[in-house]
């Protein structure tokens, strides 16, 4: 007797623990292996580029901390820079080296939360997590200090930066810096070499280096593919120029190499925020805009190097005090688009491996 | 440091009909007539010397006359970038070519541009809303769109 088989379609999300947020896939499975999946966004979008146009320029700001939650300064960054280009605002010296450290602490962050729930995804409930989370606090106790938020900063301002350092933070920074990459390694150190965090990984969701360029994927998912691209070195904005470092990749492209590069890119940020910190200038932190801000008519793109990738703002303005469109090049959502070429053919069990490795916020893949 | 190449540099390699599908030279980019968007766009991608083989981002703007599309692209190897602009002069019914055959990185950047602006990419495999429920009534980020509420 021959039995009949039929593909099964199998509804992931968007209420689920591991897609970080709210995420739904719709998986087409056969026996146990997925022929297809069909991504289904929009259950976090707020609309922020329509709400965009009727704020003026200032009001942006804390519209783009909730963007990607997780990095909320770089967001800030990445808006700053733009506008930044826009109206040829000069910034300080002091308040460039100030947005690097600041940038770079984020980026540790967004890191130890996106390695953490990788390895959530895997099964390992909430251990790993924890011990991220010791990091990511002593880093959110930082960032508080500055800017008096824990999550949703604000802290950039056009021009500058809200505020000056207070006084403890640069002691409390050498001692973060003197007590993290022992850290780092630590965690390293009880991941990498885990038989069953190899047996899921090794391997598994391979994301080859044409298909990464093809699918216009950014961030550590491109560097893990094997490009070394990186926006810091590539178009060096801010001051990055000035700093050493270097530019982690791997050449397998699958979900160990994703997480092994973002522990690696964690090391390299706290190396160029170790030379910040030792060469930052006294002075000004912020160089005023008019309070009736009106930046020039015309178009500009600016970037930064986000912690998930290439994270864009693409401004038209028409010379009044709101911007005609804004646009986000939000590196989560693109960096889904090869989503399904890296799932099919792997079993139920391996998308959230495969997903979680990608790093996705939902709060940036929505808007 | 990655360079912005001139829309002159880069017309001045098109050659007979594609140099035809020009509608502008601006200073850093190119206005291609939409018809022709994956004739120009596939010549600089596999063109010596061009070789943009990244499509980094692709907008829609609503301007009173026209719909713009604007796609950016960068040459990882060349390190140096350039913009294409199309524009929809029908602003009843907008239809562009898709990128897809091209870049697979177009993909979501395109839904996201049809769902929140209404542009019809042609050639696209699953042109559906992405961020807007089925059903929606309306393109949110059109200039004369109304909120129901």
């Amino acid at each position: 007797m021959v039995f009949k088989t039929e593909p099964f379609i199998l509804n992931l999300g968007p209420i689920h623990p591991s897609t970080h947020g709210v995420f739904r896939m719709r998986v087409v499975v056969d026996g146990e292996v997925i022929t297809d999946i069909e991504p289904v966004f929009g259950y976090l979008h707020r609309g922020i580029e329509k709400l965009a146009e009727n704020k003026t320029y200032k009001q942006i700001i804390p519209l783009t901390d909730r963007m990607d939650y997780v990095a909320a300064m770089n967001n800030n960054l990445a808006y700053a820079i733009t506008v930044e280009k826009l109206a040829g605002i000069e910034v300080p010296e002091r308040a460039e080296y100030i947005r690097v450290i600041m940038s770079e602490l984020q980026r540790i962050v967004s890191h130890l939360i996106g390695i953490g729930s990788f390895f959530n995804d895997m099964g390992t409930f909430f251990t790993p997590f924890v011990y991220m989370f010791t990091g990511k606090e002593k880093i959110t106790d930082l960032l508080e200090m500055v800017s008096g938020q824990r999550l949703l900063h604000n802290y950039m301002r056009f021009g500058g930066v809200s505020g000056d350092l207070p006084p403890e933070f640069l002691p409390a920074l050498r001692k973060f810096l003197r007590e993290m990459p022992p850290e780092i390694d630590m965690y390293d150190r009880l991941l990498k070499e885990n038989e069953i965090v190899l047996a899921r990984s090794k391997n598994v969701g391979i994301l080859t280096r044409e298909m990464a360029i093809n699918a216009s994927a950014s961030g550590p998912v491109l560097r893990a593919s094997g490009v070394k691209r990186d926006m810091r070195k590539a178009d060096p904005y801010s001051v990055y120029d000035r700093f050493d470092f270097d530019v982690p990749v791997a050449c397998n492209g699958d979900c160990y190499d994703r997480y092994q590069v973002r522990i690696e890119e964690m090391r390299q940020s706290i190396r160029i925020i170790e030379q910040a910190a030792a060469g930052i200038p006294e002075g000004e932190v912020i160089n005023p805009v008019p309070l009736r801000f009106q930046p020039p008519a015309g178009e500009v793109y600016g970037f930064i190097e986000g912690s998930k990738g290439e994270l864009g703002f693409h401004i038209v303005s028409d010379g009044s005090a709101r911007p005609y469109r804004l646009h986000v090049r939000a590196p989560s959502l693109i960096n889904l688009t090869a989503l399904k070429n890296m799932l099919t053919g792997w079993k139920v069990a391996d998308v959230m491996v495969i997903f979680g490795s990608i790093d996705i916020c939902l709060g940036e893949v929505d808007r | 440091m990655t360079t912005t190449m001139k829309g002159k540099q880069v017309f001045d390699m098109l050659k007979g009909e594609l140099a035809s599908a020009i509608v502008e030279v601006q200073d850093e980019c190119l206005v291609v007539k939409p018809a022709k968007l994956t004739e120009v766009a596939g010549f600089i991608k596999h063109t010596q010397g061009l070789e943009f083989d990244y499509l980094s981002s692709a907008t829609g703007i609503d301007y009173p006359d026209y719909f713009e599309v604007v796609y950016l692209f960068y040459s990882l190897e060349k390190n140096h970038r350039f913009t294409l602009r199309i524009r929809c002069a029908d602003k009843a019914d907008p239809v562009a070519p898709s990128l897809t055959c091209l870049w697979m990185g177009a993909d979501l950047q395109e839904r996201e541009i049809y769902d929140l602006l209404g542009i019809k990419f042609s050639g696209h495999p699953l042109l559906k809303r992405i961020f807007m429920w089925e059903g929606f009534e309306g393109h949110p980020l059109r200039k004369d769109f109304k909120n129901g509420f």
